[in-house]
């Protein structure tokens, strides 16, 4: 059987042009993929040898792994779940609905990814376009502190650098661009101009760029902490000045450095000065598959798109407060729900510590460091290979997740059905 | 003896990528996430040559890696996200919910070349 036009959810490019031949109740080939996308179907399309459902390690079945992980939910003084990056818009909602039942907290992997671009969107505004605005009229593209080569090896191919789109007949020669960044990574060989900055100096060099395209002077001293010169700083502002229309795509080099949300809010708000004047707007480069998806689901449910709690029976918004890595870290929640994430794997030692002490329960469609761990495990269908669904593209626009292989497993949706319908008997 | 101590950059990789499919226990994924690359006059300086086993620390944890010279600047180092090197990452977020992930100081000790 051939599909043809499936999205691959593997990160947040969405790339919605694959195909994927499926014989004999698995995947065996796909086309247009890249080395990710391509690893991503291989690897979720083929048969799992793994129970539903396992207790202690233990095969159970599918209603006793509910029961056991309706209990430990139920118990729970201050329940906290986390992951939903790569589950299907739909998952989402219904563990958002538990995270309310229960009273607990959740929060998704933009904590540790873009959760301070979000905190800039909500100090800022968001000066954003889509990924076909991108392609049909992008003519200045800057990659700060990102390394699509790597993180999303068809951004530049499919939406940006060397697509030829309606306003951009002539493709990579009708585009310039930019990686900012502290390292000459592979994507530097795609770019016009490279600028290296010092680690944690991104701030300052935002700053500084907001002050020449506004028409302040600068001293050339006052850079020499940065790494960058005042040339260097002064071509790329006439370059943004005399676009057409300029894109910033923002990576985690801004969010995990030094100045965090400080950083995002200066890249915003650079962007929202340029369109005084030019057409501009800034993309987050976002990893996971539904991770965009999560922070709008959130955000339409709770009004908050991460670290939300429910403990006084409404939402409340705090990061570093309601976020999983400072909720884990000062010991706190007594219960962790994981979803489609390993935290085991991810998170910093003081996080893990706290996991180690705690019962987990663990959903994923593949073993994982916590599923090995967890009290109760249980393994779904991947959404957009086993199930259908929803995901957000990076551009904030929903995609249908295809069903390409039957799955013997629930898909994630399936199963936080029928586990709220558990824990609202165990609580009532 | 030179200070052994540099500024260490955490990120993705193509390998890293992979193995988040294909199984972080597999050994692509744990050669992926545990290869810290340096420049190679740092290389020189502390000592080091490719493919020897270092011990990076600091004040939350410590890992082993093999460490191998890359074009990167003087006094960055660099290693692809996994869970070898989140063991040096500590809690404290600033209030943003996001660690530290990125830029902190480790210090760097020869284990065996």
């Amino acid at each position: 059987m051939q599909y043809d036009h499936v999205v691959c959810a593997f990160c947040g490019c969405l790339c919605d042009d694959i195909g994927v031949t499926v014989e004999e109740g698995q995947i065996t080939q796909t086309k247009n993929t890249c080395v990710l996308g391509k690893a991503w179907f291989m690897e979720h399309g083929k048969p799992q040898d793994l129970p539903v459902a396992r207790i202690n390690g233990q095969p159970a079945s599918l209603e006793e792994g509910i029961n056991a992980a309706a209990e430990i939910l139920a118990d729970a003084h201050y329940p906290m779940l986390y992951g939903l990056s790569s589950t299907s818009c739909e998952a989402q909602r219904q563990v958002i609905a538990l995270a309310e039942i229960l009273g607990g907290s959740i929060d998704c992997c933009t904590s540790v990814c873009h959760g301070p671009s979000g905190m800039a969107v909500q100090g800022v505004g968001e000066p954003t376009c889509s990924l076909g605005e991108v392609k049909n009229r992008a003519d200045l593209l800057i990659y700060w502190g990102s390394n699509p080569a790597e993180s999303h090896p068809r951004h530049m191919a499919h939406y940006a650098v060397t697509q030829k789109g309606m306003f951009i007949p002539n493709g990579r020669k009708d585009r310039t661009v930019v990686m900012v960044d502290v390292r000459r990574s592979l994507s530097a060989r795609a770019a016009d101009i490279v600028i290296i900055i010092k680690p944690g100096k991104d701030y300052e060099v935002l700053w500084a760029l907001r002050a020449l395209i506004l028409g302040h002077k600068i001293e050339a001293d006052s850079l020499a902490s940065t790494g960058v010169t005042l040339e260097q700083l002064t071509d790329l502002a006439d370059r943004m000045k005399k676009c057409k229309f300029g894109v910033i795509f923002v990576g985690q080099g801004l969010t995990q450095s030094r100045g965090k949300f400080m950083n995002t809010t200066a890249a915003f708000l650079l962007v929202r000065d340029m369109n005084k004047t030019n057409k501009f707007a800034l993309i987050p480069m976002r990893g996971h598959g539904n991770v965009t998806g999560i922070d709008n689901v959130m955000a339409w449910q709770t009004g908050y798109p991460f670290g939300v709690n429910f403990s006084m029976g409404y939402p409340r918004f705090n990061p570093g407060e309601f976020t999983i890595v400072d909720v884990l870290s000062r010991g706190e929640a007594d219960a962790l729900l994981s979803v489609a994430s390993d935290p085991v794997a991810s998170l910093p030692s003081t996080a893990r510590r706290r996991i180690n002490e705690i019962p987990v329960i663990a959903i994923d469609t593949h073993e994982s460091e916590t599923t090995r761990i967890a009290k109760v495990a249980f393994t779904t269908t991947t959404a957009g290979i086993g199930a259908e669904g929803t995901a957000y593209r990076m551009d904030n626009i929903p995609l249908h997740l295809s069903k390409v292989l039957p799955s013997p497993f629930p898909s994630d949706e399936e199963l936080f059905v029928r586990l709220i319908s558990r824990v609202k008997e165990l609580t009532s | 003896m030179a200070e052994r101590k540099l500024i260490l950059i955490t990120g993705r990789s193509t390998h890293q990528g992979v193995g988040i499919s294909s199984g972080k226990g597999l050994e692509e994924y744990q050669a992926a996430t545990t290869v810290l690359q340096l420049n190679a006059a740092d290389m020189e300086r502390f000592g080091f040559k490719n493919e020897d086993i270092v011990r990076l620390k600091t004040s939350f944890g410590s890992a082993t890696v093999k460490c191998n010279s890359a074009d990167l600047p003087e006094g960055l180092a660099f290693i692809a996200f996994g869970p070898t090197i989140n063991q040096l990452v500590g809690g404290d977020t600033q209030s943003s919910g996001m660690p530290d992930s990125k830029g902190f100081e480790i210090e760097l000790e020869l284990v065996s070349d």
